[in-house]
C-alpha cells in the first residue's frame, strides 16, 4: 500500500514538471500557451450546466419520491433468484445513475458489513469496476453541445450491467471461500 | 431513448409521490438539485481551465503526437473513422492514459477535448457519431488500475488488506470494457444493417 500510495501522489506533480520541463526545451512559450488553453475551460463548464441540471433534478425526483427504492424492491427476488446478494443490489442499480448515491452507498456497505467481509469486497469491486455512465454522458456529451445519444446510452448501461455480473463472478471466486 | 429515460424518471417519481405522500421531499428536492448541478457544473471550472492550459502546453511541445504515435496500432482499431495523425487521437489517449492513473480530474477535461475534435469530424453535427459512442462506451466502463478512492474507503474503516480488492476490481474493469467495446460493434453493425434495409 505504501507504495501505491506514494506513487499516486507523486505521479501529478512529476507530470506537470516533465510537460513543462519538455516545452520549455522545445521552446514553447509555455505560459501564454498555458493562458490560452485554459481560456476556454470558462465556457466549457458553463455550457455543461443545462445538460446536468435538466439530468440531476430528474434523478433527484426519482430518488426522493421513494420511487427508485420501490423499483428497486420490485427488481430484487428476481436478482436474488440468480444468485446477487440482496444487499448489494441497491448498488448495483444506483451505480450508472448517480455517482455520489452509490459513493454513499459504497461506504455503508463497508462500514455495516466491514471492509473486509463478502459483502464490504464486493461493493468495493462494484464501486471500482465501473463509472456513472449517466453523469459521464451528460457531461462529454454537454460540453460539445450534443442533444442526440444514439446508441450510447444503450452500449453503456449494457456494459455495466456486464461489469456487475462479472464483480458478483469474480469475488465469489476469488473471495468465496474465505467468508 | 434518452427522452424517454428522462420524462420516466420525472412522471414515475411525481406519481410514485403523490401515490405515497412523498410529495413534500419532491418538492423540497427540486430546486435544490437544479443548485447542485450548477455548483458541480462551476466546480468544474478550475480543473478545466488548470488542465487544458497544461493540455494546450503538451500540445505545442509536440507530446501529445508523440502519446498517439505510441499507441496507434491499438487505438487505430478501436476508433476506424478517425485518421491515425488527427489530433482527436492525441486527446483520446491522453484522456484513457489519465483515467488509467485514475486522474478523474485531468481525464474530463481531456476527454471534452476530444470530444471536440470528433464533432470536427463529424461535419459538427449535434448527434453522436460512431467514435464518440466507442470513446465514451470505453470511459463509462472505467478503465482505473488502481480504484483510489474505494483504497481509502477501505483503509478508513480499518480493512486487514485494503489493497486486496484491486485485483478483483482489474478484472471485472478489464471484463467491462472488453464487453463494452463488443457491445458497441454490436450495436454499430446493427445500425449500418437499418440503414442499408
Amino acid at each position: 500500500m505504501g507504495l501505491i500510495s506514494t506513487i499516486s501522489i507523486w505521479i501529478l506533480p512529476c507530470l506537470i514538471g516533465f510537460v513543462l520541463l519538455y516545452a520549455t526545451f522545445k521552446r514553447v512559450s509555455t505560459y501564454e500557451e498555458f493562458v490560452e488553453g485554459g481560456r476556454e475551460g470558462f465556457s466549457i463548464a458553463i455550457s455543461i450546466i443545462p445538460y446536468l441540471v435538466g439530468m440531476l433534478v430528474a434523478i433527484t425526483v426519482f430518488r426522493a419520491s421513494g420511487a427508485l427504492a420501490f423499483m428497486i424492491d420490485s427488481i430484487k427476488p428476481f436478482l436474488t433468484a440468480i444468485g446477487v446478494p440482496p444487499e448489494i443490489v441497491p448498488l448495483a442499480l444506483i451505480r450508472p445513475i448517480s455517482g455520489t448515491g452509490a459513493l454513499a452507498m459504497t461506504t455503508d456497505l463497508i462500514s455495516t458489513y466491514g471492509p473486509d467481509s463478502f459483502i464490504g469486497r464486493l461493493a468495493s469491486t462494484m464501486q471500482g469496476s465501473t463509472d456513472t455512465t449517466l453523469y459521464i454522458l451528460t457531461v462529454y456529451f454537454g460540453a460539445v453541445g450534443i442533444k442526440r445519444m444514439g446508441d450510447a446510452l444503450k452500449v453503456g448501461l449494457l456494459a455495466d450491467l456486464v461489469g456487475i455480473i462479472v464483480a458478483i463472478i469474480v469475488v465469489t471466486i476469488v473471495f468465496g471461500s474465505s467468508i | 431513448m434518452v427522452n424517454l429515460i428522462w420524462v420516466f424518471m420525472f412522471v414515475f417519481g411525481i406519481l410514485y409521490a403523490a401515490i405515497n405522500g412523498t410529495m413534500e421531499e419532491v418538492n423540497k428536492v427540486l430546486f435544490k438539485s437544479a443548485q447542485e448541478a450548477v455548483t458541480i457544473s462551476l466546480g468544474l471550472i478550475s480543473i478545466l481551465v488548470f488542465w487544458l492550459g497544461l493540455m494546450n502546453i503538451a500540445k505545442k511541445a509536440g507530446l501529445l503526437e508523440k502519446l498517439s504515435g505510441l499507441f496507434r496500432p491499438v487505438v487505430k482499431r478501436l476508433f476506424p473513422e478517425i485518421p491515425p495523425d488527427h489530433p482527436a487521437m492525441g486527446y483520446i489517449l491522453s484522456n484513457m492514459v489519465a483515467n488509467l492513473f485514475g486522474l478523474g480530474n485531468a481525464a474530463t477535461p481531456m476527454g471534452i477535448k476530444a470530444m471536440e475534435q470528433m464533432k470536427k469530424l463529424n461535419g459538427d453535427r449535434d448527434d453522436a457519431s460512431r467514435s464518440m459512442i466507442t470513446f465514451l462506451a470505453i470511459n463509462t466502463s472505467s478503465l482505473t488500475i488502481i480504484p483510489t478512492t474505494v483504497v481509502a474507503i477501505r483503509m478508513n474503516y480499518d480493512s486487514m488488506s485494503p489493497t486486496d480488492i484491486v485485483g478483483t476490481t482489474l478484472a471485472a474493469t478489464a471484463c467491462s470494457t472488453f464487453a463494452a467495446i463488443m457491445i458497441d460493434r454490436y450495436f454499430f453493425h446493427r445500425r449500418q444493417r437499418k440503414r442499408r434495409s
